[in-house]
């Protein structure tokens, strides 16, 4: 039964090329194949991962777009408020401004007016009064062109002096 | 679709008709077929390999022998024996017939004779021989017919004649050494091949033959060894890879009927000792203290190991059990299923004693049976390799085990069941 006794040869020519095999597959096989497979299983992993990044980035950069485009859309409207408001403000004050200048105009014009009339009345006055002394003048002058009728008014005026 | 079946009916019809060939070659007395001795001779080593489908012509080998006195003597196995036409007496019918021959070499001014040894307690191996008086002769003559078998320790029957034969320092180049180095370098190549893959093309994923034997090669070490060794996978890996491939391609060598294949290497017991001695040295080389502890002090209660070191005892017994189960695990399972396989062909040689209708049924049934066998012997080439490297592993993880390895233990044991179930 050979097959079931080791034989001297067949173990030691066994021994001799197990051990030259595997010496040149550790020094030259197994660690280079290893090292690659596990290299590109690191790549595609990393690959796989950045892809998952560059889409989470991706989905995020369109978020983003979508709220910026939101936002400007909201500050549109708002300026769009805005503009409306300070417009109808602006239109607001300068009404009021405008009145309130129209109301001074008015108030100066009044006053000047008003000047104008007492310089007016004034004027008048003096001239009235003195148009009256030039015409009592020549009336006085007139009805005393005699002594007599001189004489008597200065009685009479005398008199109501002295009756004073 | 079609020409594959015609192909395939093809070859089984050049099987049934290459089968009277063989019935001639092995039915040498002509009385039948000796089951046992075709058997052994196709799952036991040879001097020189058998040139693909004929049973005379071998492909020659260098014998290596040293001498009782201590020289070194090498040879052509091809002088073994000589082809000679034989005649025989009751079909006169001739054919050619490899018949066994004393070589003689001369070294040194001396000379010394061998035989291949067929009546002799070394069956089948190299002896040399010598001479005997006549008077020596009668004597061992009388010793095999007093025990009433031809063979006496010590001495070789040739040719009707006896000589004392002494066994010698045997390296011979056999068929399973030859068939041992080309597996070898045909893991070396597979190896290479891929390690040129890389080098040339870098990190592109590998394509076809390549591409599968990186598939295994990534199975064995990300599951199997990984899984089992954890952080010293990188420093076992190219052992474990090593036992796989070179199993592996043992196991589908073996398969191959013809030329560079046919040997029945890992279904020999030299070879799984020697592989499971590798594991055994290993294990026991590169291991933690805790291994010894567990040897020695193990964690169970006091009166299992003192003061009868009952737990020590099987312990110590479990450090060879385990590679010797490896060793036998490995062997038998080729081994057997080898010799399913020739049985198989061998009923037909035993079925036509009764008739051309039983030869012609057991030669479809055996053939179709043989397949599934076959078939079934690439997957059990695959699944041994496999174990073989699993336990191994194993093996190597237990003795760095910190105790938290049990969980593995477990798996494998569990592995191992599926597989023998």
């Amino acid at each position: 039964m050979e097959l079931f006794t080791p034989d001297f040869g067949l173990v030691f020519w066994m021994f001799i090329s197990f051990i030259i095999l595997f010496f040149i597959l550790w020094k030259w096989g197994w660690p280079a194949i290893i090292k690659s497979i596990d290299e590109r299983a690191d790549t595609i992993d990393k690959g796989v991962e950045y892809a998952r990044e560059a889409k989470a980035q991706l989905e995020s950069a369109r978020a983003d777009a979508q709220k910026y485009i939101e936002e400007a859309r909201e500050k549109q409207a708002e300026m769009l408020r805005d503009a409306a408001r300070m417009k109808s403000e602006i239109i607001e004050e300068a009404k009021k401004e405008a009145s309130e200048e129209a109301k001074k105009v008015m108030d100066a014009a009044k006053v000047s007016i008003e000047q104008s009339r007492k310089e007016a009345e004034l004027q008048f006055r003096d001239e009235v009064s003195k148009f009256s002394l030039e015409i009592a003048e020549k009336m006085v002058k007139n009805q005393l062109k005699g002594d007599q009728a001189q004489n008597e008014l200065v009685n009479k005026l005398l008199d109501e002096i002295e009756k004073n | 679709m079609n020409n594959r079946r015609i192909s395939i009916l093809a070859a089984i019809l050049a099987l049934v008709f290459m089968m009277p060939q063989f019935v001639m070659a092995s039915d040498k007395d002509g009385e039948g077929v000796n089951v046992k001795e075709v058997m052994f001779h196709h799952l036991g080593d040879g001097y020189g390999w058998e040139v693909p489908f004929s049973h005379v012509y071998r492909i020659p080998l260098p014998v290596i022998v040293k001498t009782e006195d201590g020289k070194w003597i090498s040879f052509s196995s091809a002088r073994l024996s000589k082809i000679e036409e034989v005649t025989d007496s009751a079909t006169g019918k001739s054919k050619l017939e490899a018949e066994p021959q004393i070589v003689t070499v001369e070294k040194d001014g001396n000379t010394y004779n061998f035989v291949l040894a067929h009546v002799s307690k070394h069956n089948n191996k190299i002896v040399q021989i010598f001479p005997l008086p006549d008077d020596d002769q009668s004597k061992v003559a009388q010793a095999a017919s007093a025990q009433n078998d031809d063979v006496v320790d010590g001495y070789v029957k040739f040719d009707g004649k006896y000589y004392r034969e002494y066994r010698p320092f045997d390296i011979s180049i056999t068929k399973n050494v030859l068939a041992l180095f080309l597996s070898a370098i045909i893991v070396t190549l597979i190896v290479m091949s891929i390690v040129r893959h890389y080098a040339k093309k870098g990190m592109t994923a590998p394509r076809k033959g390549v591409g599968l034997m990186e598939m295994i090669i990534d199975f064995v070490y990300s599951d199997v060894i990984k899984g089992a060794l954890g952080a010293n996978a990188r420093k076992y890996a190219p052992f474990l890879l090593t036992c796989f491939f070179f199993i592996l391609i043992m196991n589908l060598l073996g398969l191959i009927v013809i030329f560079p294949g046919g040997a029945n290497l890992t279904g020999n017991v030299s070879i799984t000792l020697v592989l499971a001695l590798l594991v055994f040295v290993v294990t026991n080389v590169t291991n933690s203290k805790h291994y010894w502890k567990e040897i020695f002090w193990p964690d169970v209660p006091l009166f299992l190991k003192f003061p009868l070191p009952i737990m020590q005892f099987i312990e110590i017994v479990g450090i060879f059990t385990k590679p010797a189960a490896l060793c036998v695990r490995l062997f038998a399972n080729m081994m057997g299923g080898h010799m399913i396989v020739i049985t198989l062909t061998l009923l037909i040689f035993i079925f036509a004693a009764f008739g051309a209708e039983a030869t012609g049924a057991s030669v479809i049934i055996s053939i179709l049976f043989s397949i599934f066998m076959l078939a079934l012997d690439i997957l059990v080439s695959f699944i041994q390799a496999f174990v073989f490297t699993l336990l191994s592993a194993l093996f190597i993880s237990m003795s760095h085990g910190d105790g938290h390895s049990h969980d593995n233990i477990e798996d494998g044991e569990k592995a191992q069941e599926a597989i023998e179930a």
